[in-house]
């Protein structure tokens, strides 16, 4: 009586395990946010003391000039930031934002690892790749 | 103007669209760069800088009020990712090759698109579909709670999704843009994800595409700290206030509203980029 199911016996398919998944992404999502919630502070931070330093000079965004080196490169902005300046303490806190959806991609290969499904590991890294490319492979870090 | 009027208005102006972009999910970033181009005079390249750094701060900063409903599907997610970020790094490299007045004029007719996406009713994913070999086999089917208890999709048109999902890339990456019009067309027309799977899952996406071309923008100097401070403080801020206060009586009207504005921005973005005068 009460016996179980037969079939609970075989083996089952492969399922997505949908609790591992679900504890992962809330871990993905609140480190998102802690991410953005810390950028922002670095932001601010910058901002006090741009604001704080050139607030009277005239604002100018009409030409397009690029920046200096000390804002295009992760060496540059964080030599910046160390000598005290607003911007280089803004860009640092863009850097720190770019750099959450990077976290979350790596976290998530650990996660496809864990599952044991190989083939999201791969696409995973694929992203990856793509991600680091375009930050590292860009002469940020020249 | 001197810094701090215009770092004041700036702020204010991002934060009004981050929190209707947020209120109306049609996103702050659409309307961000024309308003910055047309009435602060910033060149575009400033003003995509600035705008795509938003785009990560909202995608990031709303993802967990997302994970909590349940609804997004990691897989579908991670595998269009591929698409979206070689497209992204692609359109980046793009803007900074294109003219300026291309990029205006391509920017305008996304605007007009967006205004146009924003007015129709939304597709509603067919039920009950017949399970898609390829879909089976990249395990992008999944299951969601709903109303009547667990439903169950299947994703259908993969090839043709994953396509579109690489142009969708590409936008985000020449205009700085989240391209959620784009994604719509993607994930709920032709891939038949249902609505609310579709929306979780592509903010989800929008961050990681974004910081596919935030490096090469980056590097080419398009990201001014004086700029793209208001800009990202005020968008992640009103539209973190959008998800608190998302009344659901007022989006209607306020819909409406707002898609009039992308019109018209829209058209004043394709004028002046087939002009010559951005």
């Amino acid at each position: 009586m009460n016996a179980a199911p037969a079939h609970s016996n075989q083996p089952r398919p492969f399922q997505p395990q949908p609790w591992r998944d679900r504890r992962l992404e809330i871990l993905l999502g609140n480190l998102l946010r802690t991410g953005v919630m810390l950028s922002a502070a670095v932001v601010l931070l910058g901002a006090c003391i741009y604001l704080y330093r050139h607030a009277h000079e005239p604002a100018d965004y009409r030409v397009f000039r690029g920046e200096p080196s000390d804002y295009t490169t992760i060496p540059g902005v964080i030599r910046s930031a160390i000598g005290g300046h607003g911007r280089g303490w803004i860009q640092l806190g863009l850097l720190l934002l770019i750099s959450t959806p990077i976290a979350r991609v790596t976290l998530s290969i650990l996660g496809f690892a864990l599952e044991r499904d190989h083939m999201y590991v791969v696409f995973t890294l694929i992203v990856l790749a793509v991600l680091l490319y375009s930050l590292l492979g860009s002469g940020l870090t020249i | 103007m001197t810094i701090l009027t215009f770092t004041a208005v700036v702020a204010i102006v991002s934060f009004v669209a981050g929190l209707l972009g947020s209120l109306t999910g049609l996103g702050g970033g659409v309307v961000l760069v024309p308003l910055l181009t047309i009435f602060f005079h910033v060149d575009i390249r400033y003003a995509i800088g600035a705008s795509l750094v938003s785009v990560i701060a909202t995608s990031s900063g709303a993802a967990a009020a997302y994970v909590k409903e349940g609804f997004s599907n990691i897989r579908i997610g991670m595998f269009l990712e591929i698409a979206t970020t070689f497209g992204a790094l692609l359109g980046a490299f793009a803007a900074t090759r294109v003219p300026t007045s291309v990029i205006a004029t391509i920017f305008g007719a996304m605007l007009l698109y967006s205004a146009y996406v924003s007015r129709r009713p939304r597709p509603h994913a067919q039920r009950n579909l017949p399970a898609d070999p390829l879909a089976t086999r990249l395990r992008l089917n999944g299951k969601f709670p709903d109303l009547d208890g667990e439903r169950r999709y299947n994703v259908q048109h993969v090839p043709t999704g994953f396509s579109l999902m690489f142009g969708a890339g590409a936008l985000s990456g020449l205009l700085g843009i989240g391209s959620g019009a784009v994604k719509v067309l993607a994930m709920d027309q032709a891939m038949q994800i249902p609505f609310k799977v579709s929306t979780t899952t592509s903010n989800f996406m929008i961050g990681v595409t974004a910081a596919a071309s935030a490096g090469v923008y980056l590097s080419r100097g398009y990201v001014d700290p004086g700029l793209a401070m208001p800009v990202m403080l005020g968008v992640l801020a009103g539209s973190l206030l959008g998800t608190r206060i998302l009344v659901r009586a007022e989006t209607k009207s306020l819909r409406l509203v707002f898609s009039v504005v992308i019109l018209v921005l829209g058209l004043q973005m394709l004028y002046k980029g087939l002009w010559g005068y951005i």
